[in-house]
């Protein structure tokens, strides 16, 4: 139960205030941005998401730099408003196409309206994108994404989700094409990010890869779809020791430590093919959460190596080199490095070098970075302490770590001339016009790698990396970005994946194809369900089939 | 064209200063107002958005509520909207005006389009008017009945916005009855779950003042109602389900079987992709099983992987939440987590919040295993450019350290903190090592060695500046130049901001000058001149004394300040684990993340679902008293022990002690050194002097009776009680939630009873003597209230009692609970009899 939900800019500005309850006071938005931006002074780093004050308790979550609020004066689940905050950030988003401080101010209405049927009194209703068609009346004022602004690099660090930029489509829900065509669509990407820390000798301390298979889509009608995975996918590690790496390897299974699911996804096949079933609700939302301990092999290693040149200097040599495959290209790459606060050159305690004019590696080579530092003070002999972790961001398309692969998805689309419960056997006919599917599987990726320094206690110097991957803050989409299949691995499958299609244009796909024309109603899907504002018939009743 | 964005482009903030812009909307609202133009909807709409974006922002624009009203005669469903907004924004402000749009919201809760139905009952109980309410009791009754489930849906909510505005009206409407029914009737989840937020919320507030409400939200948490509701689970919304499964967490099944019925039907809500249901669900799973140990340890290992998948998987905001969870989890079975400690390592990118939790969990999780590498790790960190973070994993380096017992690479680690050269280090692993030397005092060579070379100049911080002072003063037999360190820092007393170290420095040269004379005598006349000169009292004061006592007598002075000391086995705990098990009590609230106990932090009125545990809360629980004297037998508790409640661990603990006789260590506090003294009177003289030991009892809260066991007369035959019965206040909580009242009954009290009570406490020991504990009391005069609890002899069965005492009408009230109904009335006269017996 919570009783006012508010939006604040970076600056402080109410965006959207909904005050739910009364039971809050209204000056609570400005009492909030002041104890976020002064908490440092407070001697801590950085306001936790939640926190007390006069016995109102503030939520927050930080989405594209702006704030989404909730406060309450009842002791609530802190998880269940933080995952509510959070997801009406995405529902918004949804509906926007882009979310931004711009799009956001140009459809504060829109926004109002959602916020009304999301919650009322300070409970949940529905946070369901497609419940929540059926009661939007404003249409969104799409902002371009072009405009968006560029990150700084601090801001990309700031964000350490790998859940929120995801999907390269920036889209409306409920927008319609410039043509009036609203195309069927369906996206699925494979977000990893990786953390690895080795040892001097090179030895894996710990390495994690935490995925999700992040869908969204736009298709009409609600098909169901079947989302099959590796067939030799394990789950659990049967009593195995999480850090066992002996065991692990050669088998090429992919085995998962834990995963979980999105709620609409049914499990009765898993077991035993490794394919999920599920009706997709409109929009975006993770289909499966994974964590994973396997070995696996990081795509890069960095050795770094600091040497004192005197007392006020000294010299950092990072070697990165990508153990990847030499046809694929890691791109948007950056390497920073933290330094000691008494470092004079180079601007800051921060330095950012890119490769030479591109930020592109190619798998399999080597490079160096040098930069030479100067110190304001002596640094005792400590200066191999006192520097890094060196992180890494970038991405690499067509790349996964954990082999974890969606073989095929499969859309049954309900329609007169299809018995809906025959689409098991059958499939869609390559050339169905009104449908088109993309299938990026792991095309996404920006990763995350820091090496620290460190002297071990016998004075040995070594080097420590830890690798960590995040996808990246910039949508990718419309790029040429292919889709997996046909792999050459690929085996034969019973059923035909519904795509690719040969008689379509070459990858990159070209969005614009020719179908049949759709009397368009905004506000009304009356194709699907015929006069759903209009129906004396529970626009929740309509979810479930 | 919202008016900000406006702003935003003008560079100059133009943020519309109010006045001026309002009385435009107003001259435009109204000329727009009769119009019926083509197009004029259009018109209206951007004059709507204007206003709803400087109410926003904060401006009033209250005054154009009529004009607003005036032009909400529309069918355009936007503007419909927009309008409802702004009056439910305003109509509190403006009671008068408000009841011009009372008509045409009427009239849409009839329109024949469900949503307009459902918006315009929304709105018209949004008003938060009170003189307004005889208009909504209508229509939210016709709501109610609606085919509809959408404006069913709103109207349930409806019921309860009424009940906050005007409670009687609510009630004798008949609402909640109505909303009960359709609770366990309508065929929509959104429905139900509604009523049962609702429901939950009015039968709390009513129950202070009706048995009937009380006695309804009981019936809420029984098992017809828990198992219709936990068959329609998966048709629920995911906040539905927590819901749920929040209510389900009060259940308290009659047997095994139905527990493990209740899990297995929620075994797969662990494997969502919310974390609130997954921690709701973990919450139902730590309950249902905390009298069964085993099984209790199997979710633990159950729940692990989910909550280490949520964690790695959500945003930081809310991975913080799973982890604040996972954290306490850890903390209550720190050995069952031992093997995942690399799940709790930091990465350099994560929010210091969340690096924070993770620290204290690698300290908790240390064990013998796994020691060399956490202390690895963690000295890491200690050079991470993050100071705070930097300063944190020193002081967990310290804190394992501190419970192991093989200290010693741990002792390397840390005098390698005090050769960094870095200020906050150094200040740190000073604080650190004294602590060490405390507890090790054989360390001391080892550590003096190194301390002895650091430079006083370069530690600034006091607290560190203290505890390398207080080694100068402890060990200055083995350190060289202790007195000249010392005498260079009388010198600058004067430039020593800190009475803190002030204070210290008086000591330490009184110790020096012990130990080595000749070489101190100067200083210390130059420190006690210093002192006396001080401007602050405490300095002035023990330079004063010193002074004093070495007039007096030079052995005696030596004997007070310089005796010899025993190590310190255990510090003493910050927190009580009383309060520990509380918040155990409310896993998944806000309690959890703030590490504290809901009634820390919530305004009485707010407590919302807790608000049984909060009265015991206000009470003085007689188990507090025991939070200084856990017996420091160490980690020898078995696993199993670990996952008692830690209450309840102690009490086991307490149980060895008084039977052993006194064992556990010298304290340094003064308070503890009371405290074991009058165990050690207990332990000798229980039998002999009953109530003197009935006093210790107490003071221990222990809630053991060492009390020579009633004499049978005063007990009827027919019910003999246990006189060592055993409940912790968990237990006690979740029995008095769940049991029906079997009894309620007023006595009356003697004059002489009713004199003795002039204290609560007299009449808890005049209780314990008849076999009858309290768990918590509280009041002031003339009202007192407690509860108690009893055993029978034989088999486990239960007796909870809530007393109400005003001594001002002698009176008391008792309501009695029993596990065993059938008994109660028996209980009853035991409970008259020893009451009546009560006098001074």
């Amino acid at each position: 139960m919570i009783s006012q939900f508010f939006v604040l800019s970076q600056r402080g500005d109410n965006i959207v205030f909904r005050d739910y309850r009364g039971e809050v006071q209204k000056g609570s938005a400005e009492i909030f941005f002041r104890k976020v931006k002064f908490w440092k002074d407070d001697g801590e780093e950085e306001a936790p998401p939640v926190f007390n004050v006069d016995g109102v308790n503030y939520f927050h979550v930080k989405v594209v730099g702006l704030l989404f609020v909730a406060t309450t004066r009842v002791n609530v689940s802190p998880s269940l408003v933080l995952e509510l905050l959070q997801r009406i950030a995405r529902v918004i988003k949804d509906y926007l196409g882009v979310l931004n401080e711009d799009s956001l101010r140009k459809n504060f209405v829109l926004v109002y309206e959602l916020l009304d049927e999301v919650i009322d009194f300070g409970y949940v209703q529905t946070t369901s994108t497609e419940v929540l068609k059926s009661y939007v009346f404003n249409e969104p004022i799409v902002v371009d994404a072009a405009r968006l602004q560029p990150l700084s690099p601090a801001a990309i660090f700031m964000q350490g989700t790998k859940r929120m930029p995801g999907t390269a489509v920036t889209k409306s829900v409920v927008a319609n094409e410039p043509g009036g065509r609203k195309r069927e669509e369906i996206f699925v990407d494979i977000i990893e990010k990786i953390s690895v820390t080795f040892s001097s000798s090179g030895y894996i301390l710990t390495s994690e890869i935490d995925g999700t298979i992040q869908m969204k889509s736009y298709l009409t009608g609600n098909p169901e779809i079947r989302l099959a995975l590796n067939d030799d996918l394990l789950i659990g590690k049967g009593g195995r020791s999480i850090y066992d790496y002996r065991s692990s390897t050669g088998s090429g299974a992919v085995v998962l430590d834990d995963c979980n699911f999105h709620e609409s996804v049914r499990l009765d096949s898993f077991d035993v093919d490794r394919t999920l079933s599920l009706v997709p609700p409109d929009g975006e939302f993770p289909v499966m959460n994974y964590r994973m301990t396997q070995e696996f092999k990081p795509p890069f290693r960095i050795n770094t190596l600091v040497e004192e040149a005197g007392a006020l200097k000294a010299e950092v040599i990072i070697k990165i080199s990508a153990e990847f495959s030499a046809s694929i290209t890691a791109n948007t790459i950056v390497v920073e490095m933290p330094l000691p606060k008494y470092t004079t050159r180079d601007h800051g305690s921060f330095f950012v070098v890119a490769d030479g004019e591109s930020t592109q590696i190619v798998g399999g080579s080597e490079h160096t970075l040098r930069a030479k530092l100067t110190f304001s003070q002596e640094s005792h002999g400590n200066i191999t302490k006192e520097v890094g972790p060196v992180n890494m961001t970038f991405t690499i398309p067509m790349y996964n770590a954990s082999k974890l692969q969606v073989k095929y998805l499969q859309i049954a689309k309900k329609s007169s001339t299809y018995n809906p419960y025959r689409w098991t056997s059958s499939f869609k006919p390559l050339n169905d016009p009104e449908m088109a599917s993309h299938l990026n599987s792991s095309n996404l990726f920006a990763l995350l790698l820091a090496a620290l320094l460190f002297i071990s206690r016998n004075g040995v110097a070594g080097s420590r990396q830890l690798l960590e991957k995040t996808e990246p803050e910039i949508p990718e989409f419309p790029k040429p970005n292919i889709p997996e299949f046909p792999k050459p691995e690929f085996p034969p499958l019973p059923t035909i994946p519904t795509f690719p299609k040969p008689e379509l244009p070459p990858f990159p796909f070209i969005p614009n194809l020719p179908k049949p024309e759709f009397p368009f109603v905004p506000h009304a899907p009356a194709l699907q369900k015929p006069g759903v504002p209009k129906r004396p018939e529970s626009p929740h009743s309509a979810s479930s089939p | 064209m919202a008016p900000p964005a406006q702003a935003h482009r003008s560079p100059s903030p133009s943020q519309p200063s109010g006045k001026g812009e309002v009385s435009d909307l107003k001259s435009q609202l109204r000329q727009l107002a009769g119009s019926r133009a083509p197009g004029i909807d259009d018109s209206k709409r951007e004059l709507f958005k204007k206003v709803i974006s400087y109410m926003t922002i904060g401006i009033d624009v209250s005054a154009v509520f009529g004009e607003m009203v005036m032009c909400s005669a529309t069918s355009d469903i936007v503007l419909k909207k927009m309008c409802y907004l702004y009056v439910g924004n305003y109509a509190k402000v403006n009671p008068d005006l408000a009841l011009l749009t009372i008509n045409f919201l009427q009239r849409d809760c009839k329109d024949e389009d469900p949503m307009i139905r459902g918006l315009a009952l929304r709105s018209l109980c949004s008003l938060r008017v009170a003189n307004l309410v005889e208009y909504l009791v209508g229509p939210l009754g016709l709501g109610l009945k609606d085919n509809n489930s959408y404006v069913r849906t709103v109207a349930v909510i409806g019921v309860l916005k009424l009940y906050h505005i005007s409670a009687p009206t609510c009630i004798d409407a008949d609402f909640p009855p109505t909303l009960k029914h359709l609770m366990l009737n309508d065929p929509d989840p959104q429905v139900v779950a509604n009523c049962l937020s609702a429901l939950q919320e009015i039968w709390s507030l009513e129950a202070s003042t009706s048995e009937e409400a009380s006695r309804e939200r009981e019936a809420l948490i029984s098992k017809p109602v828990i198992y219709y509701l936990l068959n329609r689970i998966k048709e629920f919304s995911e906040w539905a389900q927590c819901l749920v499964l929040e209510l389900v967490a009060k259940y308290v099944p009659l047997d095994s079987n139905e527990i493990f019925d209740i899990m297995n039907l929620l075994e797969d809500r662990l494997q969502h992709a919310n974390g609130a249901v997954v921690l709701s669900t973990i919450k139902v799973f730590l309950h249902l099983t905390l009298s069964m140990t085993d099984v209790h340890q199997q979710v633990y290992e159950r729940i692990k992987a989910p909550l280490l998948t949520l964690v790695s998987s959500g945003s930081p905001e809310q991975s913080y939440a799973v982890l604040s969870h996972l954290h306490i989890l850890v903390m209550r079975a720190p050995f069952i987590f031992a093997s995942d400690y690399k799940h709790f390592y930091c990465q350099y990118n994560e929010p210091s919040y969340v690096k924070k939790l993770k620290l204290e969990m690698l300290t908790a999780v240390a064990n013998e295993s796994n020691t060399y590498e956490i202390v690895t790790e963690l000295c890491e960190y200690a050079a991470n450019v993050d100071i705070p973070i930097a300063r944190e994993s020193i002081r967990a380096v310290g804190k394992i350290a501190l419970q192991q017992y093989d200290v010693n690479a741990i002792v390397d680690r840390l005098l390698q903190f005090l050769e960094m050269e870095k200020d906050y280090v150094t200040a740190e692993a000073l604080v650190l090592v004294k602590d060490l030397l405390r507890k090790y005092p054989q360390w001391s060579h080892d550590c003096i060695a190194v301390v002895g070379s650091i430079s006083s100049q370069n530690v600034q911080e006091p607290k560190a500046k203290a505890a390398l002072i207080w080694m100068l003063g402890e060990y200055s037999q083995d350190m060289q130049d202790a007195p000249y360190i010392l005498e260079s820092l009388t010198e600058n007393w004067e430039e020593e901001p800190s009475a803190e170290v002030r204070l210290h420095l008086l000591t330490a040269v009184m110790k020096c000058f012990f130990k080595r004379p000749p070489e101190t005598q100067k200083v210390l006349g130059a420190a006690l001149a210093a002192g006396l000169a001080d401007f602050h009292q405490d300095v002035h004061d023990r330079a004063l004394f010193y002074h004093r006592l070495l007039q007096y007598n030079v052995s005696v002075a030596e004997r007070v300040v310089n005796p010899p000391k025993q190590a310190v086995s255990v510090f003493a705990d910050t927190q009580s684990s009383e309060i520990k098990d509380r918040i155990f009590d409310e896993f998944n609230s806000l309690s959890v993340v703030y590490q504290k106990p809901s009634y820390m932090f919530t305004d009485k009125d707010y407590r919302g679902p807790f608000e049984f545990s909060d009265e015991l809360g206000n009470l003085s629980i007689a188990a507090e008293s025991a939070d200084n004297v856990v017996p420091a037998q160490g980690v020898e508790a078995n696993d199993k022990d670990l996952l008692l409640s830690t209450s309840e661990k102690e009490e086991i603990r307490g149980a060895t002690f008084n039977v052993s006789g006194y064992s556990a260590p010298l304290y340094d506090s003064s308070a503890a050194s009371v405290q074991s003294e009058l165990a050690i009177i207990s332990s000798t003289s229980a039998g002999s002097a009953p109530s003197s030991s009935l006093a210790i009892d107490d003071l221990l809260g222990l809630g053991l009776s060492a009390a020579p066991a009633p004499e049978p007369a005063s007990v009827p035959p027919s019910l003999k009680l246990n006189s060592k019965a055993i409940l912790d206040p968990g237990t006690f909580q979740q029995k008095w939630r769940q049991l029906p009242i079997s009894l309620s009954q007023e006595f009356s009290l003697s004059p002489e009873g009713v004199a003795a009570l002039t204290t609560p406490q007299a009449l808890l020991w005049h209780m314990q003597g008849h076999s009858i504990h309290c768990i918590a009391s509280g009041g002031h005069s003339p009202n007192f209230k407690f509860f108690f609890f009893a055993q029978k002899a034989e088999e486990s069965s239960n007796f909870l009692v809530e007393c109400i005492i005003n001594t001002s009408s002698a009176k008391a009230q008792v309501k009695i609970k029993a596990d065993d109904q059938s008994t109660s009335q028996a209980f009853s006269d035991v409970f008259q009899s020893a009451l009546s017996k009560f006098s001074v």
